[in-house]
């Protein structure tokens, strides 16, 4: 059970009045759920345009994935060592707090949205919004005429043997430790998996001190060469590209492409990994392993649209070149329910640059603007490149090779890859619905977050998109004082 | 051997220790507990309920629920989102609780 209150004094603010549950306060022009790059460009540019805006977000300071930075407390005086574009954000977050500060934002930050509905009643057609906020999990809810979902994304696992080894951490997840705590995983860290954002997560660790011997990348570059027209029509890309490379070669860097780890070694904690050369589907090639000792492994292979809050509402989702499930948007950033818009990874992976651009466009569409044709412009042109970039690196179907049945594919209820296995192979489960049903894969504490993507693959079927009833756990009192107009939950 | 701290210059506001299975761990005010943690090169502190093995931080942004540490008594608390505070206890967990999850 997850206790009702936290024995500590709140340390967040308690929420305006009229927040609570039940208690009336006047409905926001726009909610805007998730204050990443899409979600903050979206709300300062909103509020601009004149409309009353509600930022919620379920961390403690804006900015996302990318833009994830130190609590004020830990005294980094420049944060923007650790980021490519601050700029872009520092002035973002100047005008989101020149907006609260005249009353048309408000954020509440630290407010995680559980679920999103719609008062039907309401002629007006307002969303209800149900937060739970601090550590102390209040119930919130939040009123709004327009929603805009920027839930971004988590990262993609593909589970291999010892990936459950303490030490053995998300890439994305090292870099975002390393951007908000400071803190390192291990000193010798191998980076592992697929997609460009291996390529920076090694920078930023070497550059913090740890010794990277490797990045083990599945795709290869070369696969690039192919879609060289939108590289080319993104030069900024290109350049990027060259940072981080040259910052590889600075720190002595082995970038190792088609290959992957295979299996991670240690009892207690990992101590090295072993890689292996991967054929053109990501199959390991026979007597091509060998061993690199570490004392951790940060994987990832690429993203995952973060989609249970609209898929909650219906709406429709395409499958991307990436092999992810996005929601299908519109060019004004809407989706298929009408009265919600999204911007960001929510529309398919395709970076903190596409994120702002698309969050503009967004509270432009909502505030019943024009398009600036320059922007537009700007997104297909990241959109083009990004679907690029995803397809290169997509995984090849190959790598559930690497997977002995004894590997925990769910990391959760423990449910190791033999037992799916059987239950694809014996009793006939064509879909991870079925699979969740029969071994409880998907069903602890994560919702299938870290293994849905590895159980459809086993399953031999593409991955659905996000479905959760709830985004988050929800304490049963918080849904037992949900009041009758807050809408009947999907 | 340069330190992350070397990137970004600057100093934390406070230090304080962090009270962890009995141990006395260096914090600083800002850091989250798995921070504190990792800081200390402390990289498991959570066994799981059927196989016993141990787990730490693994998605570092509060999706994979395998941080999960018990904070001045209160189980199932995100390692990876907490801050670490002056006069916390906090105790490795076993196994994890499903009571939340409806
Ligand atoms: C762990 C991780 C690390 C990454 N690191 C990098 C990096 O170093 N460099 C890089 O180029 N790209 C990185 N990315 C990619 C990242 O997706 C960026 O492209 C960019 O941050 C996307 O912007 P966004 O606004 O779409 O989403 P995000 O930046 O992901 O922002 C989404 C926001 O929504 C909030 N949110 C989600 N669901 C809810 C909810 N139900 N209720 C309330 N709030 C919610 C989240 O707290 C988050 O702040 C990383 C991604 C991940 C998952
Ligand atoms: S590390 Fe995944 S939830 Fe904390």
């Amino acid at each position: 059970m997850a206790p009702s209150s936290d024995p500590r004094p709140a340390r967040t603010a308690a929420p305006a009045p009229g927040d609570g549950t039940g208690a009336v306060a006047s409905a926001a022009d726009l909610a805007v759920v998730g204050a990443g790059p899409a979600g903050l460009a979206a709300a300062v540019t909103a509020a601009d345009l004149g409309l009353r805006v509600t930022l919620l977000d379920a961390g403690d300071r804006p900015g996302g994935q990318y833009y994830r930075h130190p609590a004020p407390e830990l005294g980094a005086e420049r944060p923007e060592a650790l980021h490519h574009g601050w700029a872009a954000f520092a002035s973002r977050a100047r005008r989101l707090r020149d907006h609260e500060r005249a009353g048309r934002i408000r954020h509440l930050a630290g407010h995680h949205v559980w679920t999103v509905v719609r008062k039907d009643e309401d002629a007006a057609g307002e969303w209800h919004l149900h937060a739970l906020a601090g550590p102390e999990e209040q119930a919130v809810t939040v009123r709004a005429r327009a929603v805009l979902l920027a839930t971004g994304a988590y990262e993609r696992q593909l589970p291999f043997p010892g990936w459950t080894l303490p030490g053995v951490v998300g890439a994305g997840g090292a870099q975002a430790m390393l951007k908000a705590g400071l803190v390192l995983p291990g000193r010798r860290v191998v980076v592992a998996g697929s997609g460009p954002l291996l390529l920076a997560v090694a920078g930023s660790l070497a550059a913090a001190g740890a010794a990277v011997p490797a990045v083990v990348e599945a795709a290869s570059y070369t696969g690039y060469a192919g879609r060289l027209p939108a590289l080319l029509r993104n030069p900024a890309k290109l350049a990027e590209g060259a940072v981080y490379g040259g910052a590889l070669v600075r720190h002595g860097i082995r970038l190792l492409t088609r290959h992957a780890v295979v299996e991670a070694h240690g009892t207690d904690r990992v101590e090295a990994a072993t890689v292996a050369r991967l054929d053109r589907d990501w199959r390991p090639v026979p007597g091509t392993a060998r061993r690199i000792p570490c004392d951790a492994l940060a994987v990832g292979h690429g993203l995952v649209p973060q989609l249970e809050l609209a898929t909650g509402l219906g709406c429709a989702t395409r499958t991307t070149a990436d092999g992810t499930a996005a929601l299908v948007l519109d060019e004004q950033q809407r989706t298929s329910v009408t009265g919600i818009w999204s911007a960001g990874e929510t529309g398919g992976i395709g970076g903190a640059q596409l994120a702002l651009a698309e969050g503009e466009l967004a509270a432009r569409s909502i505030a019943g603007r024009p398009l600036p044709a320059e922007l537009v412009r700007r997104r297909s042109r990241l959109r083009a490149f990004a679907d690029a970039m995803g397809a290169a690196h997509r995984p090849g179907t190959g790598w559930t090779g690497w997977l002995s049945d004894d590997t925990d594919v769910c990391r959760c209820e423990e449910v190791p890859a033999g037992l799916i296995r059987e239950a694809v192979a014996d009793l006939g489960a064509t879909d991870a619905r079925t699979v969740k049903l029969l071994t409880r894969a998907g069903m602890g504490w994560c919702q299938g977050r870290m293994c849905g993507q590895a159980v459809a693959a086993l399953a031999g079927c593409a991955p659905g998109p996000d479905r959760r009833p709830l985004s988050c756990p929800v304490p049963l009192k918080v849904l037992a004082e949900l009041p009758a107009d807050g809408g009947t939950a999907p | 051997m340069s330190e992350p701290r070397d990137l970004v210059g600057g100093a934390p506001e406070t230090s304080f220790t962090l009270d962890f299975d009995g141990r006395k761990l260096p914090a600083h005010s800002g850091q989250s507990i798995a921070a504190v943690l990792w800081s200390a090169g402390i990289t498991a502190w959570r066994t799981t309920r059927q196989g016993g093995a141990p787990r730490g931080a693994f998605c570092g942004i509060g999706s994979c629920y395998d941080c999960l540490v018990t904070v001045n008594g209160r189980p199932n608390q995100r390692a990876c989102l907490l801050p670490a505070r002056p006069g916390d206890t906090v105790t490795p967990q076993e196994g994890t609780g499903h009571g939340a999850l409806v």
